[in-house]
């Protein structure tokens, strides 16, 4: 068998000293600390060498474009287009017939007004406010990774070296660093966790304990700076947290701080040898794929789980697909009929510093893992809102629609009414209806006013 | 569509189509998307809520065609540059893309389908139709159409050629209902 114990000679033969040097720093600096919840600490110098490097590499661009006579392309974030905000179908009609000299909205077909039918459809296609949701946001300074650079022609020599630099500090150094973490966070938290499954008495106490500490080494492994807001609004044992999705990763981020019961759906390989590990310390909602489909069975579970006081808030994600953390899509109302609190939260990731948002037509998810084990950092804030509850004569959309307005306002996104299911599918001919409703109402008068012309 | 970048480099006749539309490159290049087949199910799907949607996709293709290139894209897209004030009608120049006349002919031709330079009463109903769906009764819309029909044709034949449509409009500020302004 000496084929077999060779390679592993060889290896610590020559790469013996390194291979100690890398084991003490990773377990001495990073996963030790993070067993044990002690913060590191050099975060916040990291954070503004970057940024200043930044500014530095926009500037450089700036002056080589201005030697060229050109501008620099920048990524306009609120659009290329001037838009009337808030405009509805019956203003803009009213306009148009005003300019022509009429002084009322009379019941009766005008020939221009197709106009404004036809600028709205030229609006949507050149910059609508939907698709632009399911791909990466654009940054206005380049930050060293060419993923989200579009100026390559203004790249000097200087530029050149620091990026090359980068790519080096990024994959040699920083890439094995958080992969050797990630693998080592992974492997303790299957084997704890089960062990801990075992132990019939202190299981809550030690499974808690047990997870935090392999969420804390999941973030430690992809250097997330994670700043957390109004902890005193944290989740309950009694309700749901609903939150904002970018990324898989959102479910890290906010179990970082909590320990909250996870839903979704079973998978196999490695991610379900996880799922299942992490059921038996702690009640996870893991459903076949055959029970996804039965909504009334979801729903029984998630009321009985949230009945038990003893069980974690449920962490759900109504949007039910990953947007761009520029704007909250639509949130699927499922989990707002339950009938019990619901604790909202916000999560905004600072874009600057490696770009969370999962584009899953783009990549699987193990290139995405690579990709944002590459990044410099991933940088985000979370708020916990006051929990908030159904009011009396509110159903679940109006609800639904409530909590996401709270979240869109704290965390600075676009409220939005579209289904984030449009990355895959149509729109629904609903929204058509309502225009042809709009301008119908337009076109004949409205009702009221037929029957009491006198008034 | 989302507007990642793209440069007037790669487009063919580059400054004759800069020339005869009047949009600036560093404009184009930021629609972004070169859109070398543009399909007629692409431009749809962003024109869903739009009860005319399927009419404006129309005008983009020539008759056909079945993918629309760049610089028919910009060509469709120039009708909706702001006006220039000064333009006048020389006679030299071939007239702009946005000036008034050929904006009013752009929606003409969303009327009249069959491009045989009238709206005839069928057509108009067929955009009524489509403009309110189920939303009113066979009636009503004939009623409506009735209406606008007596008050456009002026020479009594039944359609609405393109000085009665040019006429019933010329108290409009189409410049501005019909204008797409770029940010600076």
């Amino acid at each position: 068998m000496s084929w077999l114990t060779l390679p592993v000679d060889l290896l610590s033969k020559y790469l013996g000293l390194f291979t100690d040097v890398w084991l003490t720093l990773v377990f001495g600096f990073l996963i030790v600390p993070a067993v044990f919840g002690v913060p590191f600490g050099i975060h916040k110098y990291y954070i503004k060498i970057l940024l200043s490097i930044f500014e530095w590499t926009t500037l450089q661009m700036e002056l080589k474009a201005k030697e060229k006579n050109n501008q620099l392309y920048k990524h306009y974030t609120s659009g290329i287009i001037v838009k009337v905000p808030d405009s509805t179908l019956k203003q803009e009609i009213q306009d148009l017939r005003c300019s022509a000299g009429c002084l009322s909205l009379d019941p009766r077909l005008e020939l221009a007004d197709v106009f404004v039918f036809c600028r709205k459809a030229l609006e949507n296609i050149i910059d609508d406010d939907v698709t632009k949701r399911f791909s990466a946001q654009k940054l206005e300074n380049w930050n060293l990774l060419t993923r989200s650079n579009h100026n390559f022609r203004y790249i000097n020599l200087k530029l050149l070296a620091l990026w090359i630099l980068g790519v080096l500090i990024r994959y040699g150094v920083l890439l094995p660093f958080r992969v050797t973490v990630a693998v080592t966070g992974i492997f303790l938290f299957v084997v704890l966790s089960t062990v801990v499954g075992l132990i019939p008495c202190t299981k809550t106490y030690l499974s808690d304990k047990v997870h935090l500490m392999g969420y804390r080494l999941c973030v430690r492994s992809l250097t997330g700076i994670i700043t957390y807001h109004n902890r005193e609004n944290k989740p309950k044992n009694d309700g749901i947290c609903v939150a904002n999705h970018t990324t898989p990763i959102d479910g890290i981020v906010l179990a970082n701080d909590h320990c909250y019961s996870l839903v979704g759906q079973l998978h196999g390989g490695l991610l379900g040898l996880i799922q299942r590990a992490m059921v038996k310390s702690s009640p996870h909602m893991w459903f076949e794929r055959a029970e996804v489909k039965d909504r009334r069975l979801v729903a029984k579970r998630l009321r009985d789980h949230v009945a038990d006081e003893n069980k974690h808030p449920v962490l759900i994600f109504p949007e039910g697909t990953c947007v761009n953390n520029t704007s909250v899509m639509m949130f699927r109302k499922g989990s707002f009929e339950i009938g019990c609190t619901v604790y909202p939260a916000a999560i905004k990731y600072d874009p600057r510093f490696g770009d969370a948002f999962w584009n899953s037509s783009k990549f699987g998810l193990v290139g995405y893992l690579l990709r944002m084990m590459s990044s410099w950092a991933i940088v985000c804030s979370v708020w916990y809102l006051p929990p908030m509850n159904r009011k009396e004569g509110e159903d679940a959309m109006q609800f639904a629609n409530r909590v996401k307005a709270a979240i869109a306002a704290q965390g600075g996104l676009v409220d939005l009414i579209w289904d984030a299911g449009l990355k895959r599918t149509k729109v629904k001919d609903t929204f058509k209806e309502e225009q042809q409703q709009l301008y119908s109402k337009i076109l004949l008068g409205d009702h009221e006013y037929q029957n009491h012309p006198e008034s | 569509m989302g507007s990642s970048r793209s440069s007037l480099r790669g487009v063919p006749d580059g400054q004759q189509l800069l020339q005869e539309t009047g949009c600036e490159p560093e404009r184009s290049g930021r629609l972004g998307w070169f859109c070398l087949g543009l399909r007629s199910e692409d431009l749809e799907a962003e024109l869903s809520e739009n009860p005319i949607g399927d009419r404006i996709v129309g005008a983009f293709f020539q008759p056909g065609q079945e993918t629309v290139d760049f610089p028919s894209f910009v060509r469709v897209l120039a009708h909706f540059r702001p006006t220039e004030k000064n333009w006048t009608r020389d006679g030299v120049q071939p007239e702009p893309a946005n000036s008034r006349n050929r904006k009013l002919k752009f929606a003409f031709q969303l009327y009249d389908q069959d491009r045989d330079g009238k709206i005839s009463r069928t057509e108009l109903l067929q955009v009524l139709r489509e403009m309110l769906g189920l939303q009113v009764t066979e009636e009503q819309l004939q009623s409506i159409a009735e209406r606008a029909i007596q008050e456009a044709d002026l020479d009594r034949d039944d359609a609405i050629c393109f000085d009665e449509f040019r006429k019933s409009l010329e108290k409009v500020d189409i410049d501005h209902k019909m204008s797409v302004r770029f940010l600076e």
